[in-house]
């Protein structure tokens, strides 16, 4: 398509040759590492057989866990491990994945206000949150929550999160929630590597290989915002979303946390978050908040909007309004 | 004096020195009667319990666990805390003993530090089970990695248990390997370690309790009184832990304690466990006098939720147990003894347990921040790994204590003959 990615796929391929000479040797290798496992195994109960990949994996796998922090790295250290994750995706799972590691643009702040007048409650925003940032379909997660609201209340905490039935119902409205890309967040101050932070354009990102598990950002958020991968997340091969980016839907691993990223793959491409699309409402405006003519800003100026916990002095950039 | 020492120790024809000082540790740790062989042998089957389970969780993830996105610690991060406390109590022991120069408890002091170090040990372990990724540990590694100091109260935390880790076991080193070459310990080397040590000791404490006081989005935890609370409430159960192993060595072993340690470990409890009663007391009169959101963990915690109750019978058998426990200690029927003890003692530290562990962390999670109540227990994994690091723990005392001991009683004969 693009010259950009053009390139990249041809020196991906410069890059391989050298081990596609080795190919004669790989059975070799696949056998003995065969034997390996075998005689490892017994060992290394815990560890799992896919400890023991062929040569080129475990030499990715071994640059991989050597890796800087993202925020680190170099331009070229991005590419290399943006590289070297999609070769690891081809290898294991058989699929061909882009992976970008697109820096924000310059003058954008994201933000984000969500109708709770027009929210009917029908979930797809849900559904496609969990389709394009390949969420874990084994433990079902989710970043974004409905709750079901009988009037007279104005706080998620009084609501049924958990609903199942024809929507939407007489006398009760909808209300969404997921991360707020706090602008002072709790999360990023409890982390103890600086796994999770802010980037430019406002949105709170988790380097998934950098974080190491602790989970005292979950303990701190106090909006619910963040998700852990308590064992592996499986995704159907046919069912991923393949353009990926570093910081956003790249597929996670156990014992790694994760967040909504305001889709950062799309944001950045200067597309609308899947929620956003999806919703067949228009109930969730997404846009620039240093843009005076955005439709976020024209929602902030004209419509009465409040935000949740708002006491808790954490600046969430994501507004409720009623029309 | 060095040679009049040297002529002093006929009897005694090891030689000195770094190599056999650590052999003979080692050695004394090894040899012993049929019973301690068999407990060494109970403790390394836990440890390799511990291991397996370990393993199951290292091929499953955290889904082992019964934790999940609301409940996001549990047993580990529990038995963290309470631990932290009982290695802080050794404190109650260093103060007097090197401060006060008291002496019933300067005989005892090494048998404390032991304890303290167990228990961070175990504390250290906890952590690690309890991470996603604990081959990534090395991202904390400044230089290598990214330290987030002073920002994350965990960072924090890391260096003082480390470092409290580190004092602990430096200090009773030098002096036993002073009083193995039968060489009185100077007091001026040691004396500055022992000093930061006491103001580790409440340092670790309290940073433990602001890593959670330092949370708004957990109204449970985000109380001043927590950081007080927590002291107090180690100050009882650590001492109480010593003095059980206390009984356990005076009955099990021929170093005997005498009536007025156990009567000034006992004084030293009691006292603490009343003020962590009038702080409960406070803390339970705000939750419930003028209930507000902020009070519905409490709420959780003593009475049940939408439904929810599995802290309830837990909650009120550690109140039980603290009561009785403290009630039992103040009344001190047996006059200080042991067999009254041992038992008053295992009922106020279970009880501070449940109460620090479990009764302090779950409550802080539910109901989530959303409003959401889900009740949680510990799985056969958690258990499992708990009570391998509880074996490693009994043997980091076992073998701190048992070669300490032999080497006090060695140098006091030899003080004596001399």
């Amino acid at each position: 398509m693009d010259p950009l990615k053009n390139s990249d796929c041809q020196k991906q391929k410069a890059d391989y040759q050298p081990q596609g000479k080795q190919c004669g040797r790989r059975e070799f290798l696949k056998g003995a590492a065969r034997v390996a496992a075998m005689g490892g195994a017994a060992m290394l109960t815990g560890c799992g057989t896919d400890m023991f990949g062929s040569k080129e994996e475990r030499s990715l796998r071994f640059k991989e866990y050597f890796k800087k922090n993202y925020r680190l790295m170099t331009q070229e250290e991005k590419e290399q491990t943006v590289r070297r994750l999609e070769r690891l995706a081809k290898i294991r799972n058989k699929v061909d994945v882009q992976m970008s590691t697109k820096e924000p643009i310059e003058g954008v702040l994201f933000g984000y206000a969500f109708n709770v007048t027009r929210c009917e409650g029908f979930m797809e925003c849900v559904a496609a949150c969990v389709k394009e940032n390949n969420l874990d379909r084994k433990s079902n997660t989710q970043y974004i929550r409905i709750f079901e609201m009988e009037h007279g209340q104005m706080s998620p905490e009084a609501g049924d999160g958990k609903y199942f039935h024809q929507v939407p119902v007489e006398d009760h409205f909808y209300m969404g929630v997921q991360c707020f890309h706090c602008e002072s967040a709790p999360c990023i101050k409890a982390c103890p590597t600086k796994a999770t932070w802010k980037e430019p354009d406002g949105i709170v990102v988790v380097d998934y290989d950098w974080c190491i598990g602790c989970r005292y950002c979950m303990a701190a958020c106090p909006y619910y915002g963040r998700r852990f991968n308590w064992n592996d997340p499986v995704v159907p091969k046919e069912e991923m979303t393949k353009k990926q980016h570093y910081l956003g839907n790249r597929m996670r691993a156990k014992g790694q946390m994760e967040k909504c990223t305001f889709c950062v793959q799309r944001s950045r491409e200067g597309r609308l978050p899947a929620c956003v699309e999806a919703c067949p409402t228009g109930s969730r405006v997404f846009g620039n908040l240093l843009d005076p003519k955005s439709e976020i800003r024209f929602v902030l100026k004209h419509k009465k909007v409040f935000r949740f916990k708002e006491d808790l002095g954490t600046d969430p950039k994501f507004w409720y309004f009623i029309d | 004096m060095e040679t009049t020492q040297e002529n002093v120790v006929v009897e005694n024809s090891h030689k000195k020195g770094i190599i056999s000082f650590v052999t003979d540790v080692i050695r004394w740790n090894l040899t012993g009667g049929i019973g301690y062989q068999l407990y060494l042998c109970g403790l390394a089957a836990m440890v390799m319990l511990g291991i397996y389970a370990y393993s199951v969780q290292t091929n499953l993830g955290l889904s082992a666990t019964n934790m999940s996105d609301i409940v996001s610690w549990g047993f580990y991060i529990g038995n963290f805390t309470f631990l932290v406390g009982v290695a802080a109590a050794a404190v109650m022991l260093i103060l007097p003993a090197y401060m006060f120069k008291d002496r019933d408890l300067h005989k005892v002091v090494i048998i404390g530090e032991g304890v303290a170090n167990g228990a961070l040990v175990m504390c250290l372990l906890f952590i690690t089970a309890d991470l996603g990724g604990p081959l990534k540990l090395w991202h904390l590694i400044p230089g290598i990695g990214i330290f987030n100091w002073p920002s994350s109260l965990l960072t924090w935390d890391i260096i003082v248990l480390n470092g409290y880790l580190a004092l602990n076991l430096l200090v009773p080193a030098y002096i036993l390997y002073c009083q193995y070459n039968n060489r009185e310990p100077d007091e001026r080397k040691y004396r500055p370690f022992v000093f930061l040590s006491i103001f580790w000791a409440f340092s670790i404490h309290l940073v433990t309790a602001f890593l959670y006081q330092g949370l708004p989005a957990r109204p449970f935890w985000n109380n001043p009184l927590m950081g007080p609370r927590f002291l107090a409430s180690a100050f009882a159960a650590g001492p109480a832990l010593i003095t059980v192993v206390l009984v356990i060595v005076h009955t099990a072993t021929t170093f005997k304690i005498e009536k007025e340690t156990f009567n000034k470990l006992r004084l030293i409890i009691v006292i603490s466990a009343i003020i962590n009663l009038i702080m409960l007391f406070s803390e339970i009169f705000k939750e419930f006098y003028l209930p507000t959101h902020h009070s519905l963990p409490a709420i959780y915690l003593y009475f049940g939720l939408k439904g929810s109750s599995a802290l309830v019978p837990w909650i009120w058998t550690a109140i039980s147990l603290n009561l009785l426990g403290t009630l039992t200690l103040i009344w001190n029927p047996g006059k200080n003894n042991p067999k009254v003890l041992f038992p008053a003692c295992i009922l106020l530290f279970v009880g501070i347990w449940i109460e620090k562990g479990m009764g302090l962390i779950v409550p802080g999670l539910v109901p989530s921040p959303l409003g959401e109540v889900i009740d949680y227990a510990p799985s056969w994994v958690e258990v499992c790994v708990a009570l391998g690091i509880l074996a490693v723990g009994m043997l980091v005392v076992t073998a701190l204590i048992k070669p300490a001991l032999i080497i006090e009683q060695r140098f006091e004969k030899g003080k004596a003959s001399r």
